[in-house]
């Protein structure tokens, strides 16, 4: 077997030094009559031609975003990403690292991590950021449980336009650990009246900007209500490239922020792995979950880096941890402190402005098509579509003619009532071709 | 004794002669700036087209700040990041015992696979109809994880171990309130040399932690896990092979024990590399297992991640498994989002999981085969027997001189009065070019040093490491305390001060203030 470098003759002279006569005197332990007898029913070693022919075969059984004009988002996006990056990740000293445990042998990775939370925390205008959370969703779960640490109150009142799987992923953690969520109808204009909802025992309130439908929301006001009422704001964003054209969170009062960052960096991978951004304020860092990198010294006086404020972590602290979570995503952060680096602000701006282009452009064109109906009336790169009939058969019929058109809402929220919108994400990657071929197609529906 | 550059590793007469270079150059170990101090606002690495003027539709909520971060061109960025990953030990370059985290070699023909652009560019809410290939990973994936455990059902959605324990356990908690024993049950026995994220997990959702005490002989006793059993336990959470690297004997009678007192028993699988083909899981009577796709199936650890964590489920708690899961229906995989009416917990994250890390694990598993799986983990485990065998003379061994499973556990009571520490010797190690083993845990060995070796070491690796720490251990045993006290001299950065980094965190970047001028 190509990956195991022992031979029969080196596994006979070992088991000799340790003073077993065969193997399996080494699994003592395993109660004998459970011990597997025959080989499992699973087939034998493949040669890496083999290996590399049967995912090809499963692979060419899903159609990949480039082979088509491509609308889909709603929490991930496609984006260019630079050769030069995914080059980087697979260099050996980063890929196969461990987390950073010995910083003296490890500063690679701890200073772009440090690089990445300065990154993040610019972007967003907080004063700190982690080392990252798994995605967007569970960082907004660990967001409320925060907030409800720093609070000592247990409810959470969830936006209307928060990305339903995110209201999930809270729903479902807050449930297990008894503690309140009031999730808000989806409010697909962006008009509901959330300050209305929060009283004296709310710990936060969530929401997300541009929200699923794509719609920009201004959230000082809320701030001010939730503060006055002692409880937190909450901000959340499934698309970080609006951060280099939009007002960010920081600046409209927000005490945590968290957001998927896929969008800089990574693959669609269909779901996985990304990198959920996590930020606060200075008063509250205390209180963050996940491993933090903190600038120090070493003994010749050079400045270098380590983990730190580990005594919130669970390898510490254990049952009084701020979070189980161990393993993050070190390697979708490097992926996005890399293409970050590449973009600087000056690329980053000029990015999201040609996503927003985009995005108007193809609202322009769908004016006085009959039976579309534009709902958004600001927006960045993504926008809802209302249309005559069932938004999922509409998307099926687009994929017909290859254009993969959006998301129907019905897929995130089967029982919301809303059968007809399709959320339509644009990015740089579309053209004028596609967008043609979008129009068409969408016409040729209905 | 010279380290694999040639550079004598004493403390002593080489360090004397060396002077500091102007660019702090040692050995093209060449000082790296953070790019925002090389960095320019106006620079990118990027050409985009600006686009032609158009109306915005913002709503007035443009960004007016500065974002503050500068950019670097193409081959600056480069540049940049092979110097500090030129910093990093990796698999790659060495072995890698760090023990309970499975540090074995990465295939590179899975990443290939996983950068197909079937696999890599496919959105998660794409028509299924065009994504039958994914479910199709998933499907098989979850087939070779349910068989290689024997249990019948698996949830493959958590990112990462920790969140495959919560997975575990929110599926427990939901049987037993299924049972309207919600409110009485709300202890979980975890025993004191468990992983940190057990007790971390079983907080996060409620639960009270109590601690099972070890057996002098290292593994968990059956009759002490009677003792704490009660009407108010809800599970175990034990780890086998357990963290001193030994598989818990008595599993069988302690998983009927806890299921006679109406409790469910939670496997962490994060040392499932020593078992794989040997034992299954679930005959051992277990309910619910994590595993680390990212330790016993070789997915990249990345310097801290991405991980995959996928829970085998028993019988029993399998009603509860979190959406999304893949069901079959024909030829026609069927991806279920929405459990509504059905026992399911809820979801654990958005989309469905870890898929780069599902083709990963699946090809590798495809290239060792069941029979190539069972053998990775018989070199595994005698591996990390000859290690112990080979150090046994000279360093202590907690429980005794007898087989372990594929990770070799020692204490420090042989450096007892030679004023060296394990955090000592650790970092003498990094001199010598190694990677350290892992230090002070488990908790319950004063000390600790769990050495983990993998199947992916060759005899000559194994011996030439043997070698080293024979070195280091006489040397210690002989008074040479400098060669570890001021240990490391020859790595990236010196012994690095924590206690400054927490005392004064200093989190992020910021610009230098300009210096003040006098008050007039």
């Amino acid at each position: 077997m190509r990956y195991l470098p022992l031979t029969d003759v080196e596994r006979g002279d070992m088991l000799a030094k340790v003073g077993a006569a065969h193997i399996d005197e080494l699994f003592a332990d395993v109660p004998h009559e459970l011990r597997l007898k025959a080989p499992l029913d699973l087939p034998r070693r493949k040669t890496e031609l083999d290996v590399e022919r049967a995912l090809a075969r499963l692979s060419n059984r899903n159609l990949p975003a480039a082979a088509v004009s491509f609308f889909v988002g709603c929490g991930a996006y496609k984006h260019h990403i630079p050769a030069t990056v995914d080059h980087l990740i697979q260099r050996s000293e980063f890929l196969t690292a461990y987390t950073p445990y010995q910083p003296e042998i490890s500063q690679g990775t701890l200073q772009t991590l440090f690089e990445f939370q300065t990154q993040v925390a610019a972007l967003t205008a907080m004063d700190v950021a982690n080392a990252s959370m798994y995605d967007g969703s569970t960082g907004t779960a660990e967001a409320v449980l925060m907030a409800h640490r720093i609070t000592k109150r247990r409810k959470a009142i969830l936006s209307g336009g928060l990305h339903p799987q995110y209201g999930d992923v809270v729903r479902t953690l807050s449930h297990m650990a008894s503690d309140d969520v009031v999730s808000m109808p989806a409010d697909i204009r962006a008009d509901e009246d959330i300050i209305a909802e929060i009283d004296d025992a709310t710990s936060c309130v969530v929401v997300q900007t541009p929200d699923v439908f794509g719609n920009l929301r201004d959230l000082t006001k809320i701030a001010e209500a939730a503060h006055a009422k002692g409880a937190l704001l909450i901000a959340v964003f499934t698309e970080v490239i609006s951060l280099g054209l939009i007002k960010p969170p920081g600046e409209m009062g927000a005490d945590i922020v968290v957001g998927e960052g896929q969008s800089i960096g990574n693959a669609l991978s269909f779901g996985g792995p990304y990198v959920g951004l996590f930020a606060t304020r200075s008063k509250y860092v205390r209180q963050m979950p996940g491993r933090l990198c903190g600038e120090t010294v070493d003994a010749d006086g050079k400045r270098g880096f380590v983990l730190t404020l580990s005594t919130r972590e669970q390898h510490i602290r254990r049952d009084k941890a701020t979070s189980n979570i161990c393993t993050n995503s070190g390697l979708c952060c490097l992926a996005f402190t890399i293409h970050m680096t590449l973009l600087g602000q000056t690329g980053l701006r000029r990015l999201a402005r040609a996503n927003h282009a985009n995005a108007v452009a193809l609202a322009e064109m769908l004016q006085g098509i009959p039976g579309v109906e534009l709902l958004n009336k600001a927006y960045f790169n993504e926008f809802t579509l209302r249309v005559k009939g069932n938004a999922a058969a509409v998307i099926e019929k687009m994929a017909a003619r290859d254009v993969l058109g959006g998301v129907p809402f019905s897929r995130l929220a089967p029982h919301s009532g809303y059968d007809d919108l399709i959320i339509v994400a644009n990015t740089e990657v579309n053209t004028d071709e596609d967008r043609i071929a979008f129009v068409s197609a969408l016409k040729g529906t209905l | 004794m010279l380290n694999s550059q040639g550079r004598p590793t004493r403390a002593g007469a080489a360090s004397e002669k060396a002077h500091e270079t102007f660019t702090g150059n040692h050995a093209l170990q060449l000082e790296e700036a953070l790019i925002f101090e090389t960095g320019r606002l106006e620079v990118t690495g990027v050409d985009i087209d600006e686009p032609l003027p158009f109306t915005s539709a913002l709503g007035g909520l443009e960004r007016t700040s500065e974002i503050g971060l500068p950019g670097l061109s193409e081959p600056e960025t480069m540049r940049h990041y092979v110097r500090l990953s030129q910093k990093n030990y990796a698999i790659d370059s060495g072995i890698y015992p760090l023990g309970s985290c499975t540090m074995k070699h990465n295939p590179r023909l899975n990443e290939r696979l996983a950068r197909l652009p079937g696999f890599a560019d496919v959105h998660p809410l794409q028509p299924q109809s065009t994504a039958q290939g994914a479910l199709a990973v998933i499907a098989d994936l979850a087939h070779w994880l349910m068989t290689l455990t024997n249990m019948p059902a698996v949830a493959m959605s958590p990112k990462a171990g920790a969140h495959g324990e919560l997975c575990g356990m929110m599926a427990i908690k939901a049987a037993i309130a299924a049972k309207g024993e919600g409110a009485t049950r709300n202890v979980v026995l975890v025993p004191e040399s468990a992983h940190g994220t057990n007790p971390a997990t079983a907080a996060l959702i409620g639960f009270q932690v109590r601690a099972i005490p070890a057996r002098e002989d290292g593994t968990v006793d059956p009759v002490q896990v009677q003792a704490a059993l009660g009407p108010e336990v809800a599970a175990i959470m034990l780890t086998n092979p357990n963290t001193c690297g030994l598989f818990e004997k008595d599993i069988v009678e302690i998983a009927r024990v806890v299921h006679d007192a109406g409790a469910y028993f939670y496997c962490d699988g994060a040392n499932f590399t020593a078992i794989v083909g040997k034992v299954r899981p679930g005959d051992l009577g277990i309910d619910a297992m994590h595993i680390n796709l990212h330790k016993t199936f070789s997915t990249p650890h990345g310097g801290g991640g991405p991980g995959a964590g996928p829970v085998v489920l028993s019988d029993r708690l399998a009603p509860f498994a979190p959406v999304p899961f893949v069901l079959r229906e024909g030829s026609w995989l069927r991806l279920v989002e929405h459990a509504e009416g059905e026992e399911s917990f809820g979801r654990m994250t958005a989309f469905h999981g870890q898929m780069g890390m599902f083709v990963r694990a699946l090809a590798y598993m495809l290239s060792h085969g069941s029979d190539g799986l069972k053998q990775a983990s018989e070199d595994a485990v005698l591996n990390a027997n000859y290690i112990r065998a080979s150090l046994a003379d000279l360093m202590s061994l907690p429980f005794g001189n007898r087989p372990c499973m594929h990770e070799a556990l020692f204490d420090d009571v042989w450096l007892k009065d030679t004023g060296i520490t394990t955090l000592d010797f650790a970092k003498a190690m990094i001199d010598e070019g190694y990677h350290p083993m892992t230090m002070y845990f488990p908790l319950v060995v004063h000390g600790a040093m769990l050495i983990e070796p993998t199947e992916s070491e060759s005899k000559a690796s194994l011996d030439l490491f043997i070698a080293t720490l024979r070195d280091l251990a006489l040397s210690a045993r002989n008074g040479e305390t400098e060669r570890f006290t001021n240990a490391p001299h020859f790595a990236p950065r010196r012994r690095l001060d924590e206690t400054r980094a927490a005392r004064q965190p200093i989190l992020k970047w910021t610009p230098p203030q300009p210096v003040a001028q006098a008050a007039e």
